[in-house]
């Protein structure tokens, strides 16, 4: 099966925003089978990796196969929570866009099921 | 009595203390709507609301809502739509004076004003505190003593079974203090179809119809991933959904609007500020949100439905705010060659000034952004090595206001100083701000009591 590296960008969609000194990261498959790819690929353990000098007290996943998501909790991500912190990001508003920034190696078959609007 | 009625249209006008105040005005005027929802209420908004009333008794509401009452009413009133607002934030006596007076001022009579109170606790902590409420921080787990002294603000999430109770009594407006926010559309169905509180599934089903427009066009094409898909910024649609009596709903925006309604844009805003998706706590129920279905009901038109629910625990949530000493912030910036060094060396320079100055700021309060060098998705993508410009951020943080100041004095001389290529210091001095830490906790349900009272004008 031929392997294609792509952004996450192209193959999921994101919201964040904060929980108190942590954010929350949603993250959207735009396929089903594409869902299940993430399923593996998309661990706690990655993620945390990823945002490893923001999420300072590390991540964890949670699932909603019924809506192809996931929602990803980063711990002390705002430098002290929303109403004391001094960080330009204070509500964690680009901690989704920033999370589509990785890149993945995924089967290039799967890129098919995106359906195009 | 009402007449149960098989669809209701609800709309949330305002998603913040500061939303477009084009939102109130084109939903009454652009389409159909029953209900508009306001939701200005923010751990935040709380704590500016509280400060501004020690400064003035007279304020400590939204005041946005009384300068949109003034706008919308008339045409409310003709077309029989009914207002749920949390604009009473921490001053429900001077919000209710403020709305009577503004209607007064149109020349609006019979119009009745429900007003829930109850959520405020700040003057009773030490009996609520005596009687065994602990308070304790959910997120930290610490114990209440430590704050206590310090507290600014404390109130209680309360549901919505008390807005149900003033539409019961007739209100056109409902103001409230810190209502939970989907709780304020979960009282209009509640009211309007005859559901019972204890049948989860439906009142889950109205939290979550509740959670997606809290935040105004968050739902509707705003903040969305696929932004090149939306179409007219501009113009964009505020939420209205039309719920059915069986719980389950449609999210919609009027004809001609802006913005994007697909399941992905809708999803996208259910993922919002949310935690565990299996149980997403309200004062009204438990809601599932992995039991959601949804599915394209037509452009611009979202079906939900299927949700599930479970009884709610037997806490409110209470959102404190304490007084947690001051903040500096000031910014210059700084052309390259060599900036991110450049800036390195007047950050060091100004704290070094500061402690010939007698403020010596210890280094886990001292702050610095460098903007340009990938602050925002720091470790993320790769940095330029030498970006022409930098935004420099410098901060502290301390509990003496006057030793933070002295930074203020010390960073424009930097400029004649320092190394060459600073500049941008347009926006002046800066001045020390209060720091409000945040202080979430439970309290038992039976210890609060939430009052109604409508009055017509």
């Amino acid at each position: 099966m031929e392997q294609k590296q792509v952004k996450l960008m192209d193959i999921a969609l994101a919201r964040s925003g904060d929980k108190g000194n942590g954010s929350n990261v949603g993250v959207i498959a735009r396929s089903p089978e594409i869902y299940a790819f993430l399923d593996k690929e998309l661990t706690a353990a990655r993620v945390a990796d990823h945002f490893s000098e923001i999420a300072l007290g590390g991540v964890t996943r949670y699932d909603l196969p019924n809506l192809n998501a996931f929602n990803f909790l980063l711990e002390e991500s705002l430098g002290g929570g929303g109403t004391e912190t001094l960080i330009t990001d204070a509500q964690g508003k680009v901690h989704g866009l920033a999370l589509l920034h990785m890149e993945v190696n995924i089967d290039e078959s799967l890129l098919s099921t995106i359906k195009h609007d | 009595m009402n007449t149960p009625k098989k669809m209701i249209r609800v709309a949330n006008a305002q998603g913040f203390w500061g939303d477009s105040l084009l939102g109130p005005k084109r939903l009454v005027e652009e389409g159909p709507v029953d209900y508009l929802t306001f939701d200005y209420l923010s751990e935040i908004t709380m704590s500016i609301m509280q400060k501004q009333r020690m400064r003035d008794p007279e304020s400590g509401y939204a005041r946005d809502f009384i300068k949109m009452l003034k706008i919308i009413m008339p045409q409310c009133k003709d077309k029989g739509i009914k207002l749920i607002a949390n604009a009473a934030g921490v001053n429900a006596p001077a919000c209710l004076a403020a709305t009577k007076q503004a209607l007064s001022e149109i020349g609006l009579e019979g119009i009745r004003i429900g007003i829930v109170e109850g959520d405020d606790i700040l003057d009773k902590l030490d009996v609520l505190t005596n009687a065994g409420e602990e308070l304790v921080n959910m997120d930290t787990g610490a114990a209440l003593a430590s704050v206590k002294n310090d507290i600014i603000s404390a109130n209680v999430y309360i549901g919505a079974a008390s807005i149900v109770e003033a539409l019961q009594q007739g209100a056109d407006i409902v103001i409230t203090g810190r209502a939970s926010d989907p709780s304020l559309a979960v009282a209009p169905l509640v009211y309007e179809f005859g559901w019972s509180f204890e049948d989860f599934d439906k009142i889950a089903s109205a939290t979550v119809l509740g959670h997606i427009i809290e935040c105004g066009p968050q739902c509707t094409g705003g903040n969305y991933t696929d932004w090149r898909d939306v179409q007219d910024f501009a113009h964009i649609g505020f939420p209205v959904v039309e719920a059915y009596e069986d719980g389950s709903f449609v999210v919609t925006k009027h004809d001609g609007t802006g913005g994007l309604i697909n399941v992905e844009s809708v999803t996208s805003q259910l993922l919002y500020e949310l935690g565990d998706p299996a149980r997403y706590l309200s004062p009204d129920c438990i809601a599932d949100f992995t039991s959601i279905h949804m599915a394209q009901d037509g452009p611009n038109r979202v079906k939900v439905h299927g949700v599930k629910g479970l009884p709610p625990t037997d806490s409110f949530k209470v959102s404190m705010s304490f007084s947690k000493g001051y903040k500096i912030l000031t910014t210059l910036c700084i052309s390259g060659p060599d900036a991110i060094e450049k800036a390195h060396i007047v950050s060091d320079m100004v704290f070094t000034r500061m402690k010939m100055l007698g403020a010596d700021i210890p280094e886990h309060d001292r702050f610095l952004e460098l903007f340009g060098s990938n602050v925002l998705y720091k470790g993320i993508v790769e940095s330029p090595d030498q970006p022409h410009e930098i935004l420099m951020r410098l901060g502290a943080k301390g509990m003496d206001a006057d030793k933070l100041n002295v930074m203020s004095s010390e960073i424009a001389p930097v400029l004649t100083s320092g190394p060459p290529g600073i500049t941008g210091f347009a926006a002046g001095r800066s001045r020390a701000s209060e720091v409000v830490g945040y202080w979430p906790a439970l309290i038992n349900k039976d210890k609060i009591e939430t009052t109604v009272k409508v009055e017509e004008v």
